[in-house]
């Protein structure tokens, strides 16, 4: 299990599996600030085929700069988008 | 309730000892014929909930009373955790610490769920969508609105918030930080906005007449009253 502090730096992993995936595609390969953790939660990935969930998976609120999601991005430059990510989607830089 | 001043027969549509005459027949409109055609998913959904019942599992009753509950909760709870929140920074502060604990002292529980209060600064505007379905804090404002769970606002939230935000007639300034958050797993959000200024010395009761559905989604901002 990977812990992540407050103001690490985290590439979303870049994967599409099948199945019941809380990461949105539109996140997946982008970098963000993890901000902070929240908890730890069955994994909704297994639970959603009629598993238990466990091991239960750490996530994290990650913050990313909206102009680097978007590379037409209209908006301030200090505009943000906050996600809860579960830990095993997260990859330290 | 008012003081009866008057004689005359009318409906008041509550309980008074006076003959209402004629007008327990006056006309109604005439019932509309039920043509609504079930989807895939809710003639599943009404064949689940019959076999429930025959099979004993849960009464029809306890499904209207889960329908009442539900309904019960409004955006009017909403604004009172946010007055309340306006009018005492203890409570704020406990709030913002841990919001499913804070909304216990409403007698309001979240489930399975967690609520994250986020607060409206001068620096920062907080504004909540779910692009992968229709996560809410429903436990705190009710059913969602309709033009939250559609893919419009869904997919142009997260990626053109400002302009989202004008067509909901809410203008922010550049310095503003805009934060988008997109709730994809156990969290629910609830925005807490800032009071309006000239409103400090109102009462939380007269607040929360101030404080919309939209504006703890993030979409408006708080009435000046």
């Amino acid at each position: 299990m990977s812990e992540f502090a407050p103001g690490t730096r985290i590439r979303v992993r870049e994967d599409f599996p099948v199945g019941h995936i809380r990461t949105p595609v539109y996140i997946r390969g982008h970098q963000g600030v993890v901000t902070r953790k929240l908890g730890t939660f069955p994994n909704p990935e297994t639970l959603a085929i009629g598993r238990d969930g466990l091991p239960k998976k750490g996530l994290y609120e990650v913050r990313f700069r909206q102009a680097d999601l978007w590379p037409d991005y209209q908006g301030s430059a200090n505009d943000t988008l906050d996600m809860d990510i579960y830990e095993h989607w997260l990859i330290k830089v | 309730m008012q003081e009866h001043t008057h004689d005359h027969d009318h409906d008041h549509g509550h309980d008074h000892d006076h003959d209402h005459g004629a007008d327990e027949t006056a006309p109604h409109a005439p019932p509309q014929p039920d043509e609504k055609i079930h989807s895939y998913y809710q003639v599943l959904g009404l064949a689940l909930k019959e076999l429930l019942v025959e099979k004993g599992v849960i009464t029809p009753d306890e499904i209207r009373k889960a329908i009442e509950f539900r309904d019960s909760i409004t955006p009017a709870t909403g604004a009172k955790i946010v007055a309340r929140a306006w009018t005492d920074p203890a409570y704020k502060a406990r709030l913002l610490a841990d919001g499913s604990e804070a909304i216990r002292e409403f007698g309001l529980d979240m489930g399975g769920t967690h609520l994250v209060v986020v607060e409206n600064t001068p620096q920062t505007h907080n504004v909540i969508v779910c692009t992968l379905c229709s996560c809410y804090p429903r436990n705190v404002l009710g059913l969602p609105p309709s033009w939250y769970k559609q893919r419009e606002y869904r997919a142009r939230v997260v990626r053109e918030p400002r302009a989202v935000l004008a067509e909901f007639g809410t203008q922010l300034p550049g310095n503003v930080e805009v934060r988008v958050h997109d709730s994809t797993a156990d969290m629910r959000y609830l925005v807490l906005p800032m009071q309006p200024k000239g409103t400090e010395g109102k009462s939380a009761e007269q607040l929360e007449a101030l404080i919309s559905r939209d504006s703890m989604i993030g979409v408006a901002l708080p009435s000046a009253g």
